[in-house]
């Protein structure tokens, strides 16, 4: 093979390595960009709680007085008599939280689950091909299209033929219902996160071992039994991150709350029976949303901040509990 | 006993036996429940998912007018007689492609970085933390902190200056950098999922040819992972379409897309305005608008517009024909489920 | 005869069982049966057709396809307790396929068909429940596949699910614990795992699995156990243990083994099914079919000229 004469050789590796070298920095510059905005975020919403919590201690998670009178008289600078500026009672907002919340993930795990394993052993092949593209339908629709539905359609409903005009008198003295309450939201927050926690189930459920499934059938075990017994149990780690994906979606869900679940800061009481289902609440998220117009008074504002940092440690304590809860199945052998 | 070998085709005069699928009839009775409850909610799922498109339909179809993609939003005491929704629909536009210019190429080359380089450790491990993190975040904090951030004079730039010299931290540029953070989960599970289908040999095989690791991620893994990138892109623009919070909040709820200052593009960025998501919510009765025909025309809108996106992410990634994993067998859902449960 | 043959390493040894006939001396029955090196050294009793054993089931003229390819072409077959058959032939005979029809698991493919008889204790198994058949037709597959869940469960699997019991688990009630240690037990497992049947089953080495696999099979107390080439995966010695219990349990299960390896079939069966092709090419004792096969298709697998 002859040399080329002439043209001199570059040391092409040094110069490559070179370049590597650069993309590699610049891309890792970035990755440290992100994280520390990330990073700056976090410290700042703290930041900008802090007054919030320091004015009210800890009994800012308490109760005490209406939600909506804070706000309103933080918006106007004028303080409740006896209190500061800060003065702000969360309980019911919070309360509200952990009702829709659970409540949406208890539904949405039980229908998420049948439906998981209808798609991956009962359904007929047909049957599969029109559920899934039903599936990424719901998850596609924005959450502003089911408020609106909740709003202009489902709570009329409620309001016309669940709630009983004698119920309505019963509580006329302490709230008003009429159909923007906790079911509505509770089965539309449930209608929300399906989807999601059905494709995440069902994807673990399709990868369970054959050898398994083959085994407890081939011992005389029934279709129904195999899946409960073995396939599920296999997809704990599935379903576990399933729900802790689903628990933040509906903690973080602002709009369609604000638009459903009832402009009244209340905390709906379990004790008044099943007039509990059609208590308005509302949520932590869907409050900033209806005081952001007031965001630029430094009171509402840090009090809100406030708020998202709750749901943050939440989403966090989230993450947590998710990463623990898998830990014990890893001794069987069962891998996330 | 034994047979002769030569093989008679088929058993003649023999009932053919062809079993199907085995009933549930002989189960105890707790088992049928539970296979008819499995069923139940397959059906009532399909059962939601349509009212949910019919209702939809209706109300959209009924009130949906030519002129309402035309005509700007104008205030009245009519407000179901006057204007259309021509501002939303640019703003979302506007917005939805502000925020994928950020998202796309930072998300992309987050994804590349995890995926290719990943040094040092604690540094990736912290990244994709990070990432996972942002998933999790609710839409309404994103949206107060970045009121904090572009309400800082030093930013005022991006929005304009209220008149006691405040910055007023509301405009399409706050609006869509909070937006591209809403979008980069998306963008870089999809991409990093796409990276880890390329077989290695792919990369082994460049770096044999003397290209360097840079030269190989252009020239051969990108357009490996083109339909992977892409619809990591329309899953993020999708969201983008449909979130309202971050729109809510920072875009400054004004009716119509008001630039700000004299340049022609840099200004109504800089501007306030509204899009589709925040007409809906505003014209619904937890707004100000109160105009259900104009909030149900607005949502089919978005509705449609959101659903053809999703069926374009679905045909992006279920068109592959070759797959290096061997999961061929399974179903766009499922395989839409591994995206997002990135770990 | 065929110096080709291999002579057998070991032949398991059993108790002589004192019903039966000793077998007569080698070279006592003239010079048609010349002794091969495969008869020679042997000790184990081979029961002679049809004396202590009883039929529990019946192939007749069995066909089964997949889809429109006939994969098994009209085999008749006794399956009896107290025996050790061994379905032998080379990949794509069919034994397999005829072994997953005798408790109906080649149900569970789709476009699968069946024709023919196939009879449990003298009834038609098409018209028996299947689980319940499959719970007295137990099969152990070639890979062991513990679930992941402890020993314990394990084995207590088919006993727990029974729904006679009306679906309920009682957990760990002494009835349980019984039929678990006797299951353990029957396969030769016990003493190993004693010390703690909470242990996951993933954790134990691929013979003590297998050894699993089969208690969990036995726990149920089936009346025939279908073995797909259970040793295909194991070790030598693993295998030989296994070898041993197979042929232990002989007497209280109506044992089919499937394998391709000559040796074992030659090691544990009683009688030999050679299938070739998806036809019933010779069906015998074992020693007639290995020592003095009559048909020239067996001798050439026997011999090692295909397989």
């Amino acid at each position: 093979m002859a040399v080329p004469s002439g043209a001199p050789h570059r040391a092409p590796r040094r110069a490559a390595a070179g370049k590597d070298q650069r993309a590699e920095r610049t891309l890792g510059a970035l990755a440290a960009c992100v994280l520390l905005l990330i990073a700056a975020m976090v410290v700042t919403v703290f930041i900008n709680a802090w007054p919030s919590f320091s004015h009210n201690g800890l009994s800012w998670f308490g109760s005490g007085g209406d939600v909506d009178t804070q706000l309103r008289s933080m918006e106007e600078a004028s303080p409740l008599p006896g209190h500061s500026p800060y003065y702000f009672r969360a309980w019911p907002l919070i309360w509200g939280t952990l009702l829709t919340t659970l409540l949406a993930v208890l539904i949405a795990l039980v229908v998420s689950t049948l439906a998981a394993i209808f798609l991956t052993e009962f359904a007929p092949r047909p049957v599969r091909r029109a559920l899934e593209p039903v599936i990424r339908l719901l998850a596609g629709v924005p959450s502003v299209v089911y408020g609106l539905i909740g709003i202009l359609a489902l709570a009329p409903f409620i309001n016309d033929h669940l709630i009983s005009n004698a119920r309505k008198a019963s509580v006329a003295y302490v709230v008003q219902l009429n159909g923007a309450d906790l079911m509505t939201a509770t089965l539309i927050l449930s209608v929300m996160i399906t989807p999601i926690m059905v494709a995440l189930i069902a994807s673990a459920l399709s990868v369970v071992p054959i050898t398994w499934r083959e085994g407890s059938i081939a011992l005389g075990v029934n279709r129904w039994r195999t899946v409960v017994r073995v396939s599920l149990r296999t997809a704990r780690p599935a379903i576990v991150a399933a729900t802790v994906l689903a628990t933040a979606r509906a903690l973080g869900e602002a709009i369609m709350l604000a638009m459903v679940a009832g402009s009244h800061g209340f905390p709906a009481n379990p004790l008044d029976g099943i007039t509990f289902l059609f208590e308005p609440v509302r949520p932590l998220a869907a409050t900033i949303v209806q005081a952001s117009g007031a965001l630029t008074i430094s009171t509402v504002a840090h009090t809100l901040y406030a708020m998202a940092a709750v749901l943050l440690v939440s989403a966090a304590m989230l993450s947590f509990a998710g990463w623990a809860a898998k830990q014990p199945l890893k001794r069987y052998g069962i891998r996330a | 006993m034994a047979t002769e070998l030569a093989p008679a085709p088929s058993p003649a005069g023999l009932i053919v036996v062809r079993p199907r699928r085995q009933s549930t009839a002989a189960w105890p009775l707790v088992d049928r429940v539970g296979y008819w409850l499995c069923w139940a909610t397959g059906i009532a799922l399909c059962l939601i998912a349509v009212a949910i498109v019919l209702f939809m339909l209706v109300k959209g179809i009924s009130y949906l007018r030519p002129s309402l993609f035309v005509q700007s939003p104008a205030p009245s005491l009519q407000q179901s007689q006057a204007g259309g929704f021509l501002d939303p629909i640019v703003g979302t536009v506007i917005l939805t492609a502000l925020g994928t210019a950020i998202a796309a190429p930072t998300g992309i080359a987050l994804a590349t970085w995890l995926s290719e380089y990943g040094r040092p450790p604690l540094l990736a491990r912290a990244v994709e933390s990070a990432i996972e993190m942002i998933a999790g975040i609710p839409s309404v904090v994103l949206a107060i902190f970045g009121l904090l951030v572009f309400s800082q004079t030093a930013l005022g730039f991006l929005s304009q200056k209220a008149a006691n010299g405040s910055v007023y931290g509301r405009s399409f540029f706050a609006a869509g950098g909070m937006m591209a953070i809403l979008a980069l989960p998306l963008i870089v599970g999809a991409t990093r999922e796409a990276l880890s289908q390329v077989p290695d040999r792919m990369r082994e095989a460049s770096y044999a040819l003397g290209k360097t690791k840079a030269s190989t991620i252009w020239h051969v893994l990108f357009p490996a992972i083109r339909p992977g990138m892409a619809s990591g892109v329309a899953l993020g623009m999708s969201r983008i379409i449909g979130d309202t919070a971050i729109v809510t909040i920072l875009l400054g709820a004004t009716l119509t897309n008001e630039g700000v200052g004299s340049l022609p593009v840099i200004g109504t960025l800089r501007g306030t305005g509204s899009t589709l998501t925040s007409y809906v919510y505003n014209n619904s009765p937890a707004g100000e608008g109160n105009a259900h025909e104009k909030a149900y025309a607005a949502a089919f809108v978005l509705l449609m517009l959101v659903l053809a996106l999703n069926a374009l992410v679905t045909r992006l990634t279920g068109g592959r024909r070759e797959r290096a994993s061997g999961r061929s067998g399974d179903s766009r859902l499922i395989r839409l489920g591994r995206l997002v449960w990135t770990r | 005869m065929d110096p080709l043959i291999p002579p057998p390493v070991r032949r398991i040894a059993v108790e002589r069982d004192p019903r039966i006939a000793a077998p007569p001396p080698p070279g006592a029955n003239g010079a048609e049966t010349a002794q091969t090196p495969l008869a020679a050294g042997r000790r184990r009793m081979a029961r002679p057709e049809g004396i202590g054993a009883r039929e529990r089931m019946r192939i007749e003229s069995v066909w089964l396809a997949y889809g429109e390819n006939w994969v098994v072409r009209d085999v008749s077959l006794p399956v009896r307790q107290g025996e050790v058959l061994a379905l032998i032939g080379a990949s794509g005979s069919g034994k397999t396929t005829l072994l997953r029809s005798l408790n109906r698991l080649t149900e569970v493919t789709a476009g699968a068909a069946r024709a023919g008889r196939i009879a449990l204790d003298g009834q038609e198994i098409h018209d028996l429940e299947v689980n319940d058949l499959r719970r007295r037709v137990s099969m152990v597959f070639q890979q062991p596949n513990p679930f992941p869940m402890s020993i314990f469960d394990n084995v207590a699997y088919a006993l727990a699910e029974h729904p006679a019991r009306g679906g309920r688990r009682r957990r760990r009630s002494a009835e349980l614990e019984q039929a678990v240690a006797d299951a353990l037990r029957r396969a030769g497992l016990y003493e190993e795992v004693a010390g703690d049947l909470g242990r996951s089953a993933l954790k134990l080495s691929g013979g003590q699995q297998q050894r699993l696999c089969i208690a969990r099979s036995l726990a149920a107390g089936p009346e025939v156990l279908l073995l797909d080439e259970p040793c295909s995966a194991l070790d030598p010695i693993s295998t030989a243990t296994i070898e041993e219990l197979i042929v232990g349990l002989r007497e209280s299960v109506a044992i089919v083994i499937v394998t391709h390896n000559l040796q074992q079939a030659f090691r544990v069966a009683d009688h030999v099914a050679f299938m070739h092709l998806g036809d019933l090419v010779e069906y015998g004792p074992s020693e007639q079919v290995f020592d003095r096969p009559t048909k020239q298709r067996t001798r050439d697998y026997i011999s090692g000229a295909f397989g």
